[in-house]
């Protein structure tokens, strides 16, 4: 296989255990050159000790991980000299400028000399940070220390980039022009991008999405197919009389109503054709309708039984959660 | 705009001496720009030296009639350099705790350059340290000779090393900076008040005499006394450090001090190495 035409990440029964709990348990997963790939699942579900063996920072007990045709376990430093990190807490320098901060990874990743310069100014261009290189890190705002760290994982080039929850604890604005500088380098670096994200609207602009729950995969392919796998859409309707219509729908249209902050809610195939029977045979007055389409988030739930968000309230260690917004 | 592509050379020699360079530098770089950290440094030996020695020397003359402050002044400076070097060795456990420490471990160099560069770093602020306690000497008696000073930069270069050595050790096994603060207290005091740099070491119990000799310090605090005095002109006949009856010489002393910095560095950076 040329390095060329190898996936940028290659995954074979990937298995990872931490003393008694098996994070991961043999997870296989395959990424091509260019794209766009989001790692979805609810903390604890073995997302980040995956990560962590893709980059090298965690061995696997069994299994096989190839990045940018490397082997993790045999080939470290050509691991990690292809690959650039954004990981979820800050790992910038406060205490230097954010021109320092770049270059010191120059100089740890040994760039060439004369590139150094150029490169420099390019990747902070791109994030918007040139004008703010002299200044020191500790008076950026969170989102330029988020772009900051993107322009540094960058900065040699790498032809993977792993961004681990790279918009969390941002605000939806500058979540928004996160996601610009990622839409933008991906049309001009060829690079894959391996992302993780919790944020369901955010996986819609992956290529494609890999689901993982308690260790295994759950799910993987584009956001289309996936929804269109779920097949169901979800109606929602008030009525004037909500247990004569729950009732109804039970018996007359075999779904599982919900009532969910005065709406009932089900799912079915082709909702806009269910719509005109629903009037034409409920027997009960409807007051408002409404047909979606499924989302990522009824895939999720499709796949783990859960939202990706009730997974999270179960699952969110509140020591985690205090020292995530200590480091911030 | 096309990208400018760069290329990450395989790792090399050349390239870990760079590693070991920046990491050095950006320890240099966050010290230059604390200079509370910097004040507070250079007026801790001042304490010593001026108010305790002062204080202290005024009721008694236990070092063979000469100034106590003299007599301190060598080990208040091997005090400060102890002191500086393990705090810059807590440097890592910061990064730690503050997530930089992952910026340097996914990188692909290897891991005994960052240990390196680190001791590196400690080493240089420990001399600068000691600078500050040398800068002072005319004001307590040791008059200032550009040969004594030349030994004494020497000395301190190799203590500097040995104990930032010793510190990052300490700090590669830690992993709160809490636990590491707490550590530092229980080596740093014994490995001080055993080392002779507030009292002479001979004519001491047996027990005691024993465990000043395991103190690697006090193979750094002996020699540098020994300049400090022979300059001011007292007889150090019978002072130093003797293993039995065998004064132990300078060299051997400084090559005591030496190899334990270099065994503490290579444990350090094999645990270094092992960190995930």
């Amino acid at each position: 296989m040329t390095e060329a035409s190898a996936p940028a990440v290659y995954v074979r029964g990937l298995r990872k255990r931490y003393g008694e709990i098996e994070a991961v348990k043999g997870i296989d997963l395959d990424v091509a050159p260019g794209e766009v790939f989001g790692f979805l699942g609810p903390n604890g579900a073995g997302k980040s000790t995956t990560i962590k063996i893709l980059c090298t920072l965690a061995r696997p007990d069994a299994g096989e991980a190839k990045v940018a045709g490397y082997d993790v376990a045999t080939q470290r430093d050509d691991v990690r000299r292809h690959i650039g990190l954004v990981f979820q807490d800050t790992t910038v320098d406060d205490y230097l400028t954010g021109e320092m901060n770049l270059r010191f990874h120059a100089e740890l990743y040994g760039i060439p000399r004369a590139q150094v310069a150029p490169r420099m100014q390019q990747v902070m261009e791109m994030v918007g940070l040139w004008d703010r290189r002299a200044s020191l890190v500790q008076t950026y705002s969170g989102g330029m220390k988020r772009r900051l760290e993107i322009a540094r994982g960058l900065l040699h080039s790498p032809r993977v980039l792993f961004l681990d929850e790279p918009t969390v604890g941002l605000d939806p604005q500058t979540r928004a022009s996160i996601w610009k500088y990622i839409t933008e380098l991906r049309a001009r670096e060829r690079i894959t991008i391996f992302m993780t994200t919790h944020y369901m609207d955010e996986a819609e602009f992956c290529d494609r999405i890999a689901i993982i729950d308690g260790g295994t995969l759950v799910a993987q392919d584009t956001p289309a197919a996936l929804k269109a796998k779920v097949g169901k859409d979800r109606v929602a309707i008030t009525t004037a009389d909500d247990t004569a219509a729950l009732a109804r729908l039970r018996e007359r249209f075999a779904v599982e109503p919900a009532l969910r902050e005065g709406h009932i809610m089900f799912a079915v195939a082709n909702g806009e054709q269910f719509v005109p029977r629903l009037f034409a045979e409920l027997g009960v007055p409807i007051r408002s309708v409404s047909v979606a389409r499924p989302s990522l988030d009824d895939v999720f739930l499709a796949h783990t039984g859960a939202t990706i968000r009730d997974k999270e309230a179960a699952a969110e260690d509140p020591m985690a959660r205090i020292k995530r917004a200590m480091r911030r | 705009m096309e990208a400018i592509a760069v290329t990450v050379p395989p790792r090399s020699i050349a390239n870990d001496l760079r590693a070991v360079r920046i990491v050095w530098r950006r320890d240099m770089i966050r010290f230059w720009h604390d200079k509370p950290r910097i004040i507070a440094s250079a007026l801790q030996p001042m304490l010593y030296l001026f108010i305790f020695g002062t204080g202290m020397g005024a009721g008694m003359r236990p070092t063979g009639g000469i100034d106590l402050r003299v007599f301190l002044y060598p080990g208040v400076m091997a005090m400060a350099t102890l002191f500086t070097c393990f705090f810059s060795a807590g440097s890592l456990v910061w990064d730690r705790e503050f997530g930089f420490m992952r910026e340097m471990l996914v990188a692909p160099v290897r891991r005994s350059a960052i240990v390196v560069g680190k001791a590196f770093g400690g080493a240089t602020t420990g001399m600068f340290q000691g600078i500050t306690v040398l800068a002072v000497g005319g004001l307590v008696g040791v008059p200032y000779s550009p040969v004594v000073i030349l030994i004494l930069l020497g000395e301190l270069a190799i203590l500097s090393f040995a104990i930032t050595s010793i510190g990052v050790l300490v700090a590669v096994k830690i992993k709160s900076f809490q636990a590491f603060m707490a550590l530092v207290q229980i080596i740093i005091m014994p490995m001080f008040f055993l080392s002779g740099a507030l009292f002479p070491l001979h004519g001491l119990p047996t027990w005691l005499h024993v465990m000043t000799l395991l103190d690697p310090l006090t193979y750094a605090v002996d020699p540098m006394r020994r300049v400090v005095l022979h300059h001011v002109g007292t007889d150090t006949t019978g002072w130093g450090v003797t293993w039995s009856s065998w004064a132990v010489p300078t060299a051997v002393e400084l090559g005591i001090v030496l190899v334990t910095g270099i065994l503490a560095l290579v444990l350090a950076a094999r645990a270094f190495g092992k960190t995930e």
